[in-house]
């Protein structure tokens, strides 16, 4: 697989299909000079990562904004209807909840999960060894799945045979049944999703926080500031760059939540928990409203576009600019 | 501000110094940070007690599950639950999954590492382009998508296969890959690339012998984050397979939870049994793991 781009690409550059300048390395002619062309790939060399990727996931995001304009149950071909679910959409009072859903689960989940792990991230970022291996046990929700940990925490939540039904009647309180209540099912959700994703965040503050140099704190202590003083001086400034990529995630990652939901309130009780990406599921796997379903997962692409070129812009993702830039 | 500075219970690890008498401090040494250990304590409760609440339930009966208490170590240990686990077909989705796995790891390590390779020498605007369409993809949610996915993979008359959910999750693995590898390509130095052109390599000689063997560190973090997102894929899986064969683990899981309502431990085997793999990974590429975790957000 490696073979056949390769040898079409190498030496000469290769040539792409409309590349502005094919061959020329940006340096001018005389980086040109110095640095012999041999050994350089062609362009051709990415494209066969970007022809799988644009197949698999970027087609996708154009033909997800036609399929909007369609009606489709699943079989045959999808019918061209206009706009029909557009205002369709506009006018659902599901989708309307289900928005405002997604947007308190968005900022409840940013305010819970943003603290604690920026705290614990800059915490465990210390060189001592106790620290280490209260991360490497903080760490282990990665290793399970959304499924798994939905299945853990409706274990440990269920009313009958739960850790709650045992502990609910010693505490005086009666059977609990934290799924069963509007509001404490969608606080239920938020709460299993900080336990998901607290140390995913905790890791990215943790590798922020170590690669602020020392030599900083020792200034600020010369200048007599205090723990408090130096996290909020300096800490906090430096890694305003982890806290813009950590909060995108947090951000896409609240606005696209669905395994959870689905197994764990299956949207309920009533539509409590229906948040966009688990009505969208409902409108397209379970009533086969293909079409619609897909002006709902539209709607989901244009956030996350619109978020994604923020986070492009704002952490400097694409030029790999250091955190510790104008230093 | 100030309350924001007041609540703050932990702090730096480096050294800070307390406020009232910072120089006496300053050898390196400081008072323990009482506040950071208490909250990391807490949360070593909240991740910790679900966790081992987990594994006893796995090793005790159904019967006695309620009937003892979820924190108390069972008084009657069995493995019973294991190997009915193994008997309901555990191993064979597991077995799926991990076919699945390595092909999106094979696939992910081939492209990410022709992509990175081109996006690092190959300095043409043609393939910084490449680059940012990958930056865009990284905040593609598979969700926003699954519905087109669903009608490419049912035209490729692939539904209900293990390819069906290879071909999406690599796809949305990429980007992080090609972010990640990029970053660690950028560190070969030029005098080798230079070494190995006046040495009259071509560009498949270099990428063999020279970038593929100083990027392994990069490899590795890519391959086990494809693993990772390959082993606990959900949305792929749930929407393009259907029948027992096709069935991955945590599908098996998700099947499981409506026909074992009522037998938890039965059920929570199945989860640790799902993630035995992974935490064997954990034990041994610690590092590929964490690292690639942090490539997400940390350059």
């Amino acid at each position: 697989m490696t073979g056949d781009p390769a040898a079409e690409g190498s030496g000469a550059g290769g040539r792409p299909p409309r590349g502005p300048r094919p061959d020329g390395p940006r340096g001018g002619s005389a980086a040109r000079a110095a640095v012999p062309r041999t050994g350089r790939p062609g362009p051709l060399w990415a494209v066969p990562g970007l022809l799988y990727f644009a197949f698999f996931a970027a087609l996708p995001m154009v033909l997800v904004a036609y399929l909007s304009l369609t009606e489709w149950g699943g079989l045959g071909t999808p019918r061209f209807v206009g706009m029909e679910n557009w205002s369709r959409l506009t006018a659902d009072p599901l989708m309307r909840k289900a928005v405002g859903l997604s947007l308190l689960l968005t900022v409840l989940s940013w305010a819970v999960q943003t603290p604690i792990s920026l705290l614990l991230g800059v915490w465990a970022a210390g060189r001592q060894r106790s620290r280490a291996v209260l991360s490497a046990i903080f760490f282990l929700p990665l290793l399970l799945s959304s499924a798994a940990i939905a299945l853990i925490w409706r274990a440990l939540l269920d009313p009958n045979f739960g850790p709650l039904a045992w502990l609910g009647p010693r505490l005086g309180l009666g059977s609990v049944d934290v799924l069963g209540g509007t509001n404490s099912a969608f606080l239920v959700i938020v709460f299993v999703s900080a336990w998901q994703f607290i140390p995913l965040h905790m890791l990215l503050y943790q590798g922020g926080a170590r690669q602020i140099p020392p030599s900083l704190y020792q200034a600020a202590e010369i200048d007599g500031a205090g723990r408090l003083l130096a996290f909020w001086h300096i800490t906090l400034p430096q890694l305003r760059h982890t806290v813009t990529t950590s909060s995108v995630l947090m951000v896409v990652g609240s606005l696209t939540y669905f395994d959870t939901v689905l197994i764990m309130t299956g949207g309920g009780p009533g539509t409590s928990t229906t948040i966009v990406p688990f009505l969208m599921y409902r409108a397209g796997f379970e009533s086969w409203e293909l079409g619609y379903a897909s002006t709902i997962a539209f709607t989901l692409v244009l956030v996350a576009t619109v978020v994604s070129l923020l986070m492009v812009r704002f952490t400097g993702f694409g030029n790999m600019r250091s955190t510790r830039e104008g230093m | 501000m100030s309350v924001h500075t007041a609540e703050r219970p932990t702090s730096q690890q480096r050294p800070g110094g307390r406020r009232p008498a910072a120089l006496r401090w300053r050898a390196g040494r400081q008072r323990p940070n009482v506040l950071g250990w208490l909250g990391a304590l807490v949360w070593l409760a909240i991740v910790g007690v679900p966790l081992y609440a987990l594994l006893v339930a796995t090793v005790q009966r159904s019967e006695n599950y309620t009937a003892e208490g979820p924190l108390t170590p069972p008084s009657d240990p069995t493995l019973d639950n294991y190997v009915k686990a193994v008997e309901n077909g555990v191993l064979g989705f597991v077995l799926n999954t991990a076919v699945v796995t390595v092909a999106v790891v094979a696939i992910v390590l081939v492209l990410a590492a022709m992509t990175g390779f081109a996006v690092v020498r190959s300095r043409t605007r043609w393939t910084s382009g490449v680059f940012r369409l990958f930056l865009l993809g990284l905040a593609i949610p598979s969700q926003a998508v699954i519905i087109p996915v669903y009608l490419i993979i049912l035209e490729l008359g692939l539904y209900d296969t293990l390819t069906a959910i290879v071909l999406p999750t690599a796809a949305f693995a990429l980007p992080v890959c090609v972010l990640i590898l990029v970053g660690s390509m950028r560190d070969i130095s030029e005098e080798l690339y230079e070494a190995m052109a006046l040495d009259g390599a071509g560009s498949v000689r270099t990428f063999l012998q020279l970038v593929v063997p100083l990027s392994r560190s990069g490899l590795s973090t890519i391959g086990v984050y494809a693993a990772l997102q390959a082993w606990n894929g959900f949305l792929f899986p749930l929407i393009l397979t259907q029948s027992m064969e096709s069935r991955v683990i945590t599908m098996g899981l998700y099947e499981f939870q409506g026909e074992y309502r009522v037998d938890v431990p039965g059920l929570l085997t199945a989860v640790v049994l799902a993630t035995v793999p992974l935490f064997i990974v954990y034990l041994f590429a610690r590092r590929s793991l964490v690292q690639g975790m942090m490539g997400v957000g940390g350059k």
